[in-house]
């Protein structure tokens, strides 16, 4: 049984099981789930619907990783998404013609930085000040609402320039956009985490920080990082939100999608305890999520009961993760080689 | 002592772990009314034996019997409910709760279906008084000093109707007045009957209160002592499987101190003038030269760590200066302590030393790695080059470099922690307790390599509540009392009479 407890033993075995099983039980029940069409030029199907919408969670679930690798939390992800919505429509924008009020990269890049900035104030808070993560980023989830609403007057603003849409809506090799820009940010995070020492340091930070300060790292930059790119990550994600449906809400624009972004890098097998973090897992997470909402659609649950169903399956989907439960589990069939 | 059965029958107990056999075929017996001293050194098996019993591990074969009825608690709390109670070495309490509700946590009195304070807080007093303790059992925890906190760890499973005592290295914080005090109890609870499994380092202690000792080396059962009839050198020879002379503890005329003795006659390293912090220590001098051990030697609280936390930029003086190799250092952190060549390796490996989750590859580089910076990331072959590096010249006792640090052994993490300072290079190195809860063997080597790196023209400061062991270590001793330098001794000064002479007259 070597070679079992090899494979168990891999960070992400358990998150491609749960992300299998899912896919395993729409192959036999839904009808047409893994039928993939062409359609005007571009892929089309529940799989890539999956991957679509799965954007912003994964781009958020990146930047949720490492904070939570330092032990900390940010549940102002959703409202800084809306900022990023609400600045970059504002200044692009412009008339029924589509001709953008400013210039739409520089827009883009203004939006990314507000958000960027608004991480910082977090990570301030936390690494400076010493707040506790998730009453720092308490304060941006409420007021980061507020200033979304400020940025776009209280009105849900629209867009009418068409090359914006691409980000949400636009395909590239029958693939949709916004999934590059999952794997041109995945990259970059794994490239930066584990070929400098940054990953390592994060990892330290977040298993002992007094250790961490005495070894001479520079925790309090490391956090005050962390939290600045995890604001980054909801700018491009409130950019996807935005082009989605080419317009800004600031009062529903990325609602609880922190909750869904922590619920991936947990799935993922990255524990809130913080330390070991593991990115992989952290998307394979946001795929369960949205292959279970995608699921519960296909499968015309009630919208009322949706939820709970979700629910339900998120909490088995955890049971299976835990090392502790598959052992008992195991003990009581016997098979102990199970548990490793 | 009683001859009758004993209350706890351990069986040809066999333990294994992922590469490492931790126990093989030992057996222990435990009679009431007695205090059992389980001796061994690191990785001899002690704390698994103890864990076997407790319930924390399962044993892979043998059997366990507690007043001739075979046990198996598959928990900590199924042995604490059949009446196996433990105090581990690293106290388990909320220092944020008050006394009362750490002894009573979990088993709070209830009344009305609420929690009855007042029941609680007079049955804590009661308690206490029966380990000789009167405190306000209403404050914090965190008020109270280590040894107290231990004393309150003991009276939380006194409480219960306990009838073995299970103490693992209780007496490796406290000073020698908390020790004699502890014994004390220790004795007292001996006498109304409880059985008493007592797990120390330290030699003395072992006499001062054992019946009867129990030897374990590499996981195997040595034998089964009664105390007054195993003279201590014969103890320490079957703990080690050593000849004796290896083992001279003296100073005198011997080799590896007279390296350390100001014979380098190198630069200086280190100066300090008149550094200090109002509310920690006060101000002090220091000068070091390449090749100094300088040792601190002083009762619990003397301000030894404090010295150590000045030095390191942990807390900042708000006076005197500091002079690295001649030239003026601000130390306001312990990164630009660590970028001015200085070291240190923290009395709380648990706290402030070790990573648990991380490799013993990444314990090791990660000063150097900081010390380089983010981006200029040792490249993968010379990181396991440098743990394999120092796995083999301090002898960390492990299968890989990509184990964990968390399941090495005290004695195994602190020399992690010394090879992470050792990977930086640095000009001074300074150790808080190197020798703090880890076994004999262990205690030497780190002493040896201390020796090593002051032939090496290393700055060691070098502290210890064993007066033994800073004097054979030190090239001089630095004596504290009450937070103030009262002496500097050197030589044939260097006894461990003379240091509590000065300290008791403070000069």
């Amino acid at each position: 049984m070597a070679w079992w407890k090899r494979l168990t033993g891999k960070k992400l075995f358990w998150p491609l099981v749960a992300l299998a099983l899912l896919l395993a039980f729409n192959l036999f029940f839904t009808p047409h789930f893994f039928q993939i069409q062409i359609k005007q030029g571009h892929l089309y199907g529940n799989v890539i619907d999956i991957l679509k919408n799965g954007s912003p969670i994964m781009l958020l679930a990146i930047g949720m990783t490492l904070v939570i690798a330092t032990k900390g939390i940010d549940i102002s992800v959703g409202s800084v998404a809306a900022i990023s919505a609400g600045v970059v429509a504002m200044l692009i924008g412009g008339d029924l013609q589509g001709i953008p009020k400013h210039p739409i990269f520089e827009s883009i890049v203004l939006a990314v930085l507000v958000c960027t900035v608004a991480g910082l104030w977090n990570g301030m808070l936390v690494s400076r000040i010493g707040m506790q993560p998730i009453i720092a980023t308490l304060i941006l989830f409420v007021a980061g609402r507020g200033i979304a609403m400020v940025t776009t007057n209280a009105m849900v603003v629209w867009l009418y320039a068409k090359p914006f849409a691409i980000i949400g809506q636009g395909y590239v090799f029958g693939l949709p956009f916004s999934l590059y820009m999952v794997v041109v940010l995945l990259l970059m995070t794994l490239f930066v985490t584990r070929r400098t020492a940054l990953g390592l340091f994060i990892e330290a930070v977040g298993i002992n920080p007094t250790a961490a300060r005495f070894a001479g790292i520079n925790a309090k930059n490391i956090i005050l990082l962390v939290y600045a790119f995890s604001g980054f990550c909801a700018g491009i994600a409130g950019l996807i939100v935005c082009s989605n449906v080419m317009s800004a809400d600031g009062n529903n624009a990325g609602v609880g999608y922190e909750l869904d972004a922590i619920l991936a890098v947990v799935l993922g097998g990255t524990s809130l305890n913080g330390g070991k973090f593991n990115l992989l897992g952290s998307i394979v997470g946001a795929l369960i999520i949205e292959t279970l909402t995608v699921t519960i659609y296909a499968f015309n649950v009630p919208p009322e009961i949706a939820q709970v169903v979700k629910a339900v399956v998120v909490y088995i989907i955890s049971l299976l993760q835990s090392s502790k439960f598959r052992s008992s589990v195991a003990n009581m069939f016997g098979r102990r080689e199970l548990a490793a | 002592m009683s001859d009758s059965a004993p209350i706890v029958e351990m069986k040809k107990i066999n333990k294994s772990f992922p590469g490492v056999k931790a126990l093989s075929d030992v057996d222990f017996r435990l009679f009431r009314g007695e205090v059992h001293a389980l001796m061994g050194q690191n990785g001899a098996g002690k704390s698994t034996l103890v864990k076997v019993l407790t319930g924390v591990y399962k044993q892979d074969s043998g059997t366990m019997l507690l007043n001739g009825k075979p046990i198996r608690p598959d928990s900590p709390l199924a042995a604490q409910k059949i009446g196996v109670n433990t105090v581990y070495q690293e106290v388990n309490l909320c220092l944020n709760l008050s006394v009362s509700e750490n002894i009573f946590i979990g088993k709070e009195p209830m009344r009305f279906g609420k929690i009855d304070w007042k029941t609680m807080n007079r049955n804590a007093e009661e308690v206490l008084k029966r380990l000789n303790l009167e405190l306000d059992v209403t404050g914090s925890l965190s008020n109270y000093s280590i040894a107290v906190q231990q004393m309150v760890a003991i009276a939380r499973v006194l409480d219960s109707s306990a009838k073995v005592l299970i103490l693992d290295e209780p007496t490796s914080s406290l000073d020698e007045g908390e020790v004699n005090q502890l014994f004390n109890v220790i004795r007292k609870l001996r006498d109304e009957g409880l059985a008493i499994l007592f797990i120390t380092h330290f030699l003395d202690q072992t006499y001062q209160i054992s019946d009867r000792i129990t030897i374990l080396k590499n996981g195997s059962f040595v034998g089964e002592y009664k105390t007054d009839e195993l003279p201590k050198l014969e103890l320490v020879t079957k703990m080690l499987g050593k000849e004796l002379s290896e083992f001279s503890y003296s100073n005198k005329g011997g080799e590896p101190a007279g390296v350390s003795q100001g014979k380098l006659e190198g630069k200086a390293t280190l100066q300090v003038k008149k550094l200090g912090l109002r509310g920690s220590v006060a101000p002090f001098d220091i000068d070091l030269y390449e090749g100094d051990v300088l040792g601190l030697a002083g009762l619990l609280g003397s301000g030894r760590t404090e010295i150590a936390r000045l030095l390191f930029g942990i807390d900042n003086a708000d006076q005197g200066e500091i002079r690295i190799r001649g030239k003026n250092a601000t130390i306001s952190s312990p990164r630009s302590a660590m970028m001015a060549g200085i070291g240190f390796c923290s009395e709380d490996r648990k706290n402030e030393g070790i990573f648990s989750e991380l490799s013993i590859k990444e314990n090791i580089i990660l000063a150097l790695q900081a010390r380089k910076g983010v981006f200029r990331y040792l490249p993968s072959k010379k990181r396991s080059e440098i743990a394999d590096e120092f796995i083999r010249s301090l002898g960390i006792k492990t299968p890989s470099a990509n184990n964990e640090a968390g399941q090495l052994s005290g004695g195994n993490q602190q020399k992690v922690m010394l090879a992470r300072w050792l990977a930086t290079d640095p000009k001074i190195l300074i150790l808080d307790e190197p020798t703090r809860g880890i076994d004999v063997g262990a205690k030497l080597e780190i002493m040896e390599q201390i020796l090593n790196l002051s032939r090496r023209g290393l700055s060691v400061i070098f502290i210890s509540s064993e007066f033994e062991e800073v004097i054979r270590c030190s090239s001089k001793i630095a004596v504290l009392k009450d937070k103030v330098k009262v002496a500097e001794l050197r030589g044939d000064d260097m006894t461990e009479s003379r240091i509590m002479r000065t300290i008791a007259e403070g000069k």
